[in-house]
């Protein structure tokens, strides 16, 4: 599932800031260039070790369209020193950048199924490549939802990319918000209560997941309950990602290391695992 | 009243319900419509009605002096609005408004209680069916106080 990377994975090579797009207070998306190259090609569901020199690494997903090759696209939320560095960069800012590294999510084998892609909170940001692919290629499947939910108005992410995906007819989109006021006229509710909101067919549907593990949880209960099978769910396991190869076993998950055979698995692997405080 | 009867159990709450409860239903029910912005009901107004939404959306909302209200939860087409009318002292503890022009059927609570009380088999039907979407509810709820989209560690 691993896509080609650079030659030495564990050496960063040097990408500068083309673009910023403030999504959120806190959230902003970078559009990524090499100085020598082209960028290489990369999986939805992939994600990249970006480093601010002189402060640290830390992993993001990969958020752009696959499709295009001119640039990369992270989305990076500040929340602590390197992404509070990395997200505060600005066109021309140099950032190291390892990778693409980890599993895909499966979108070549989801075609002829129905295809539900649920995120929670910055969780969209890894599934966009994914929902830019079904897009792209809407007619090789079945009925296509994404369900999106945020803490509140205001966190939501890609506010015009999900007004013209509502605005398409080969596609449902239904979002909800934790919180809101009345000045929100959309739903006010969890991401599982989306589920029975949109129509597939649960013995022929792929769900796609990501988002805080808390709300994977729930929303894979309610997947369950509506009868998708286990094994057509797939979620992005977040854990503490290092060397991004496999090796440092700081994202160890039972068997697994997050970084090399997630960070896209699917549920009927981890199932087990999910709920156990010890691992 | 035939067609109330259809419709009332078209409902999703009422799927596959026994016909014979059905009839027994539609004597307390009724249509009702709501434009944009009108209540359902008020806080601390009696829980005099069950309303099961046909259309539309309805916000639950908290009113708090010196701000806007909180919305704590909508709910659309097929789901059910209100349980105070359930429990003594049948009085509403949120504000429910019609987001959208909103279609709902009213079922009249003291009616439907005194049916309940009356035929325990409708009683346990509507506990049967009433007691899953409380419970969601309330799983929900917790879900929504978890803040789950929070920055971590704070």
């Amino acid at each position: 599932m691993n896509a080609s990377v650079a030659p030495d994975p564990m050496l960063p090579q040097p990408w500068r800031v083309q673009a910023v797009r403030r999504e959120t207070a806190d959230v902003v998306s970078l559009d990524l260039v090499p100085l020598a190259g082209a960028p290489m090609p990369f999986k939805p569901g992939q994600f990249n070790m970006l480093y601010a020199f002189g402060i640290g690494e830390v992993p993001v997903s990969l958020s752009g369209d696959p499709a295009d090759a001119s640039r990369f696209v992270h989305t990076v939320r500040a929340v602590g020193a390197v992404s509070g560095a990395i997200a505060a960069a600005t066109p021309g800012t140099v950032l190291g950048l390892r990778g693409p590294f980890g599993s895909a999510w499966p979108v070549a084998a989801a075609a002829g199924h129905d295809i539900l892609i649920i995120a929670g909170g910055l969780g969209l940001a890894p599934l966009r490549p994914a929902i830019y692919h079904v897009l792209a290629n809407s007619e090789r499947f079945g009925r296509i939802a994404v369900l999106y939910g945020s803490r509140g108005p205001a966190e939501l992410l890609f506010h015009d990319e999900l007004a013209r995906w509502r605005g398409r007819l080969d596609m449902e989109v239904e979002i909800t918000v934790d919180h809101a006021d009345p000045s929100w006229h959309g739903r006010v509710g969890v991401v599982p209560g989306l589920i029975d909101k949109v129509a597939f067919d649960p013995k022929n549907t792929v769900a796609l997941v990501c988002g805080p593990e808390v709300m994977i949880r729930f929303t894979v209960a309610g997947l369950r309950a509506a009868g998708v099978a286990d094994d057509h769910v797939h979620v992005s396991m977040e854990r503490n990602m290092k060397c991004a190869v496999g090796l440092c076993g700081h994202c160890q998950f039972g068997p697994d290391f997050v970084c090399k055979d997630g960070a896209v698995l699917a549920y009927d692997r981890i199932a087990a695992r999910l709920a156990a405080r010890e691992i | 009243m035939e067609t109330l009867e259809r419709l009332l159990l078209g409902h999703p709450f009422f799927t596959d319900l026994d016909p014979a409860i059905g009839r027994i239903l539609v004597g307390c029910a009724r249509n009702l419509r709501f434009a944009p912005g009108e209540f359902l009901f008020r806080e601390n107004e009696p829980a005099n009605e069950f309303f099961l939404v046909r259309e539309g959306n309805v916000a639950l909302e908290l009113h708090v002096p010196g701000r806007p209200p909180l919305v704590i939860g909508t709910l659309g087409a097929g789901e059910i609005v209100g349980a105070s009318w359930l429990v003594p002292p049948y009085r509403w503890n949120f504000d429910a408004r019609a987001v959208a022009a909103t279609r709902a059927f009213g079922i009249d609570a003291a009616c439907l209680r005194d049916k309940c009380e009356a035929d325990h088999h409708l009683g346990y039907e509507m506990m049967k069916r009433l007691l899953p979407v409380m419970v969601g509810r309330m799983q929900a709820a917790r879900q929504q106080l978890l803040d789950v989209y929070g920055h971590p560690g704070t």
